[in-house]
This record gives C-alpha cells, structure tokens and sequence, in this order.
C-alpha cells in the first residue's frame, strides 16, 4: 500500500535532527568551512541524536534495528544544515554499518560495543581511490591470501579522520571481488599521508592513506572466511550519498527563493520575473522527484527487494545531476551575491559538485 | 510508514489491464495512427463490456466502494486510475483516449456538482452502449488563460433555460460524446462577462441538445486515434440544472473557479501518467533493440565508464521513475484528501519534460530504425508532444508551482 508518510518515530527523529540542522549545524557551517574544522561539541551533539545508535540492535549496544529509509530522512535532514557536518557526525557509521550488514556473529560483538556505547570517536572506512575512473566494483587496492593472513597492497585517498582513527574498514579486490577488511589503529604498513584539500566539503578532515604490505588476519575479513556481498554495502552508501544531496539542494533551493522575495528588481520583486520564478519552480520539482527515488530506493534496501541495487544506483545518478543543476542556479539567482561567500550558495555549490564523488563518505 | 508496495487491488488489474494494452491496442496501433478519425469500436465495446462485466470503474470520477462491517480501507482509487491510465497509453495513447466512460467532463461534475447531478449525468456511463464525455473549456482566443474565455450563458426566465453562445476547439473526444454516443460535454462559460473570473461557470451539455454542433475535426501530429474537434454553441438551450456550482455571481469571491480548479489535482497528474506510459513503451522498446544490436546497460558502474548510449538510457530510466513516484505521491494525496495543486502540477511538468525527453532521444539512439515508421517509436515520439500541452502546458504548470513555491496569487506572478 503506497503512503509517503514517515512513522510517527521517524518523524520524532526527524524533528531531532532538523533542530539540530538548523541550531547547531547551519550557524557554524560557514567557519567550519574557512577553518577546516569543526568543534567537537558540536560533533559530538549531532553524535548524542543517536541516529547511528538508533540502526543498531540492542545486542551490540544500540537501541533499535537499521533502517534505510529513516537513515535517509535523517541524512536528508542533517545535510540540510552542512553536508561535511553530516559526514563528520555519522563517520563512525562507515565502521559500524559494514560490519552490522556484513559481518559474522564474533565482528558484530567484537567491534560494534566500542563504537556504539561511547561518546563520538574517530572511527572510518577507505573506498576511494585516486583515479579519474575510480569505480568501487573494481578496485586497484588489492587483498592477496597468504596463509592466515590476508596481505593488502594499495592506496586510497578521502578517508575521513584517518589520522586518528580507532579502526577503519579497508576496500580491497579479492579474486576479483571487493571485500572489506577490518583494520585496527596501529596495524604495520598502514601509512596515512598528508590532509587531502578538496573543493567542497573543507570542514570534513580527510587523508590519503598507504597500504604496503598490509597483514591482516583472515578474521578481520568482513563475514571472515565466507566473505560477504559487497552489493550491500554499496546500495547503502550509495542512497546515503542520494539522501544528503536531496538535503542540500533543499538548503539552496529555499536560501535562494528566500532571497528572490527580497530582492528588488525594476520595481518588482525578482522571484516576480517568470525566468527567475520557472528556475525555482523546476528546482523544486527535480527535488522532490529524486527525494521521492531515495526513499523508495531506500525502502527497497530494507525489503530486500531484487531491484534494491539498481534503484539505488538510480538515485544516486539523478541526485548528483539534481545537486548541480540546484546549487548552481541557487548561485544564479543571487547574481554577483551568488559568488561572495558572505552568502552560502556557493559553498553548496562547491559541495552539490561533490556528491559524483562522495561514495564511500557515508553510508544508511 | 513510508512504503512503495502496490497494493494488491492494483496489481491484479494491472495484469488484466497490460493484456488488453498487449492484445487490443498495440496490434491496430499504426492502423488508427495512418487512418485518422477512424474509431476503434472494438477497443471501445471491449472495454466498455469488460468495465460492466467487472463492475470497477475506468472513470475519473472514480467513486470510492464503501466497505461493508469490517475495516476501513485506505482509499486507493485514484492510484489505482492512473496505474490504468500508464498501462493503456503504454499500449498506445490515442486509443486509451477512445475509452469509453466518464473521463474530464465526469471529473468536472464529480468535484463541483450535487448529488442529484452527479445521479444524472454519471449513471450513462453505467448503461448499456459505451458512452463518452468530453471538455470544452478553450477558445480560440482562450488557451493556457481560461479566465479570458468568452463564451456566454443567459439565463432564459420564461423557460428556465440556460442559453449558450460561443466557440470552443480543442475539444477532446467531442466527436463521440456528442455524435457517435449519447454523451455529454462540459462548457466552460461566463454568467456575467462583466465579473471576470467570478462569473465563470461550467455546463453540462447533453448530445442532442439544440445548437449545439460539431464542426471541425482536427488534423494532428499525434494521438491521432483521438477525434479533436470545433463545438459551436449558437443559442443552444440546456435545463437550468445543468449548471455546476451556483448560479448566483459573487462578487470579490472566486470560490466556483477556484473550486473547479480543484479538479486539476487529479485530473493533471492522471494526464501526466499518459506521459509515462509512452515513455515507459518508449524505453522498453529502444533497450530491447540495442539488446539485439548485443548492446548490454552496465547498470551500477560509474559514468564516466559508460558509453554515451548507456548513459542515455540511466538518465531516462532515472527520470523516469522519479516522475512517476512524483504522480503517485499527488495521486496519493488526493486519494485521502490532501492534493496540492503544487504536487499535481509539478508532476505534470516533470512528466511532460521527461516523455518528450525519452522519446526524442530515443529516436535518435535507434537511428534509422527510430526515425521509421516500421516501428511505433515514431509515432510515440509525436504522441508524447500532447502531454506537455494539454491539460495545462509546462509554462503553466510551472506558473502555478512557482506561485505555490513562492506563496504568490496570480496578479504578483503573471
């Protein structure tokens, strides 16, 4: 039966995390931005909502099950505040997910309590990696078996928090398929480089990180012997992606209606002239047709359904167009305000161009 | 709880519909295109005794089967009208416009008139013989700007009869509902050309009425099956009771405008899922010709590793779906009582877009054989032109999401 109506407790976490958007997140996300940081208050305040710790059952120290779908409305809502803020609060997901999805019985108890029942830490995944072509199902980043180990060769560069990480799962090619690989702080031949400086997204601290010969217990393969289905996985990072561009195009959308009411132009009001008033009408259009392929590609992940995987990939193909297409005109619409960064469209701009790229920075 | 389950009521009809879209209107789709303004009787008798023989309703005015005891079920019927509508234009789209029963004329006397009016006019459709209805609210001077309409109704006092003049075109389906079945349209006129909007109303105009003629069919580019025809109204006399909403004009009050208006948060989203049907016949068809070219869609792999062709054809499969979850969500809105004018009619826009998006491309993906008319691809092509037209045009819709958007009344944003 269609309804495209949250539950009343996705709704209560939605409010939480719109508050949140809106009175922590959006204030400081212009300084975070120019300092390249954010607090760790404020971190750790967006951590306390417990959107992360809401997916995880009670077994492994959260307080519920994971959901796609109410992972997407909170993305959706965060990112609508900053989309770096939203990657910087829910990192520690790109730990804990995986492993909730993929991994054996002994992982979840192993790993999930640690991250789950603490206040905010620095916990990662490395998927990315340096070539025009990068491509999650093809990996350079390979993992060789040799004896009880697994040995891993490769670089990989926007890995959040890399430099202080607890822990972080490592995407690699084994006999041709990608598998993740637990990989504790400290591990021998794990070499995280200098902080890789981006167009957008500045506030979220990312590295490159060196994997030389990097020997990792066969128990630390994500479903250990048996391995996993990396489609997963992907389906989830991807509609996360999908999910936080729709928040941010509505950020933009919005600022720039905003300021179409209030700009006066040849005696009139500029959203009053159709070229500026159809801009808004197709922007607001687009948003809602992609937020709607999120939630159904997101609804699909938790069913199970067979086209889980292409929806999500649908999504995730219109949002990336959708955020530019948005951003950009937001920028339009403000004209030479547009381009000062006293205003926030162009820093949504230099963000909505990320989210071709973002897979692997968060994950539902 | 968010959920993208069909419900089942809708998937099974869906099934009996597809068959009929497959077996009754695909085979003798190029014949109705070639020979213009022949009727597809036998699409037309089939569904007419396949809707009495289900006892369901291909209107739109669907009426909503009260459940007896048990419990209440979520209301789907429109939901369940548009998945109708999607299958039989995907069929093919000029004959879907040849179904029998009530379709914009009925909606029109569903959502403004009475209960005794709504007895009246919709029980034909339940008869015996199919029957069509049909609305003529543009003026050859009166398109997308329906206040500027100047067609007149009198109120004749000595027989308590209204007396219509004026000229519509355009009129959709006008042939049938007044010529070759004994149906209805329903006129868009003024009661008092001084008050503008406020005196606009709408009538309905039973076949055989007198001075009421049909006087042009149209020549188009598309949906060719479907008669698009000249009404002239030359003092033609119609009951009292055949006017929707009141007869009195209210100053500074454009409740019975505004109420018709109504009738476009479903009616606009219905059109739209003609839109999607095309294109969804339209996408089928070009994967299956590549696939036989040995032309595979990588779905899942990053875009800057596919070909040209690929691309293409994500994009239109991610249009798409999103413009057809845009149609649900209006649909689902007015199915329990919330439609929105900026839903409907942004998933208008976005279904006339996205349709004139698949369709042109897809003809030239295919090359020589899209631009063939060995195959239907040209013709749907043309077909989907109508979408972003009628039923509002895209430049409207957006005017009236932008207005919506922005919190505007018409006279801020013209």
């Amino acid at each position: 039966m269609y309804s495209f109506e949250p539950s009343e407790e996705q709704q209560m976490l939605v409010d939480v995390v719109t508050r949140y958007a809106t009175n922590d997140l959006r204030p400081v996300a212009r300084d975070a931005d120019e300092g390249e940081d954010f607090s760790e208050a404020v971190i750790e305040k967006g951590w306390e909502l417990g959107v992360l710790q809401a997916s995880i059952p009670e077994a492994y120290g959260g307080f519920g099950e994971r959901s796609a779908v109410t992972g997407v409305l909170a993305l959706e809502e965060m990112a609508w505040g900053d989309v770096a803020g939203t990657m910087a609060v829910m990192a520690p997901a790109l730990f804990a997910l995986p492993i909730l999805l993929a991994g054996s019985e002994d992982q979840k108890k192993t790993y999930l309590l640690p991250v789950i029942e603490a206040e905010w830490q620095p916990y990662t995944a490395a998927l990315i990696e340096y070539f025009y072509d990068f491509d999650p199902n093809d990996l350079r980043t390979v993992a060789s078996e040799d004896g009880d180990f697994y040995v891993i060769n490769g670089e990989k560069v926007n890995v959040p928090f890399a430099k202080d990480a607890k822990a972080m799962i490592v995407y690699a090619k084994l006999d041709g398929k990608t598998q993740g690989f637990i990989i504790p702080d400290g591990t021998e031949g794990v070499q995280v480089g200098e902080r890789h400086k981006l167009l957008g997204i500045h506030a979220l601290p990312n590295y490159p990180v060196k994997f030389e010969k990097v020997r990792v217990p066969k128990k630390n393969r994500l479903g250990e012997a048996a391995g996993h289905d990396f489609t997963h996985i992907l389906d989830a990072l991807r509609v996360a992606v999908a999910a936080m561009a729709v928040g941010l195009s509505k950020a933009a959308f919005e600022y720039s209606r905003d300021y179409a009411k209030e700009r006066e132009v040849f005696g009139v009001k500029v959203a009053q002239k159709q070229a500026i008033a159809f801009m808004l009408a197709e922007m607001a259009t687009e948003i809602e047709g992609i937020r709607l392929l999120a939630w159904e590609a997101a609804w699909m992940l938790d069913k199970g359904k067979e086209e889980a995987s292409k929806t999500a990939y649908l999504a995730l193909n219109g949002a990336m167009d959708m955020a530019m297409m948005v951003s950009d005109r937001a920028v339009q619409i403000l004209g030479g305000h547009g381009y000062i960064r006293e205003h926030p469209v162009e820093k949504w701009m230099r963000d909505g161009r990320g989210f071709a790229n973002f897979t692997g920075l968060a994950i539902v | 709880m968010i959920d993208f389950e069909i419900p089942k009521p809708i998937a099974q009809i869906s099934t009996l519909v597809q068959t009929v879209a497959e077996n009754m209107m695909r085979p003798v789709a190029r014949h109705f295109d070639e020979y213009e303004h022949e009727i597809p009787w036998d699409y037309i008798e089939f569904m007419h005794n396949a809707t009495r023989a289900m006892g369901t309703s291909s209107s739109m005015a669907p009426e909503e089967k009260k459940e007896e005891g048990g419990e209440k079920r979520p209301p789907i019927a429109f939901q369940r009208l548009v998945t109708m509508v999607e299958i039989l234009s995907w069929g093919d789209a000029g004959i879907y416009l040849c179904t029998p029963g009530g379709m914009l004329g009925a909606a029109a006397v569903a959502a403004a008139g009475t209960p005794e009016q709504k007895q009246r006019f919709l029980n034909r459709f339940k008869g015996e013989k199919p029957v069509f209805d049909a609305m003529a609210m543009t003026e050859a001077g009166a398109g997308s700007d329906t206040s500027a309409i100047r067609a007149t109704a009198v109120l004749d006092k000595a027989t308590n009869e209204w007396v219509l003049n004026g000229e519509k075109i355009f009129v959709t389906a006008g042939h049938k509902a007044l010529i070759d079945t004994d149906g209805f349209i329903v006129v868009w006129a003024s009661i008092d050309p001084s008050a503008g909007r406020e005196g606009m109303r709408s009538f309905v105009v039973e076949a055989g009425s007198p001075g009421c003629t049909v006087e042009k069919m149209e020549h188009k580019l598309g949906i060719r099956a479907s008669d698009t025809v000249t009404i002239v109204l030359r003092d033609c006399r119609i009951p009292f009771g055949n006017i929707l909403g009141s007869p009195e004009v209210e100053r500074r009050d454009t409740k019975g405008f505004k109420g018709a208006m109504t009738t476009f948060n479903t009616t606009r989203p219905i059109v739209a899922a003609q839109a999607i049907g095309i294109a969804r016949a339209t996408l089928e068809f070009t994967k299956e010709k590549l696939a036989e070219a040995g032309v595979t869609i990588r779905y899942g792999v990053p875009r800057q590793k596919l070909t040209a062709v690929e691309k293409d054809i994500i994009d239109m499969e991610t249009m798409l779906r999103a413009s057809w979850l845009l149609i649900l969500e209006a649909v689902w809105m007015a199915d329990n009582r919330k439609g929105k004018p900026m839903v409907a009619s942004a998933s208008k826009l976005k279904a006339g877009d996205v349709v004139n998006k698949i369709t042109q491309k897809a003809v030239e993906i295919l090359g020589p054989l899209g631009y063939s008319r060995e195959f239907l691809l040209e013709k749907w092509f043309r077909d989907a032109k109508i979408v972003d037209i009628y039923e509002g045009t895209g430049q409207i819709n957006r005017l009236i999401v932008a207005r919506e958007i922005l919190g505007y009344s018409g006279s801020m944003l013209r």
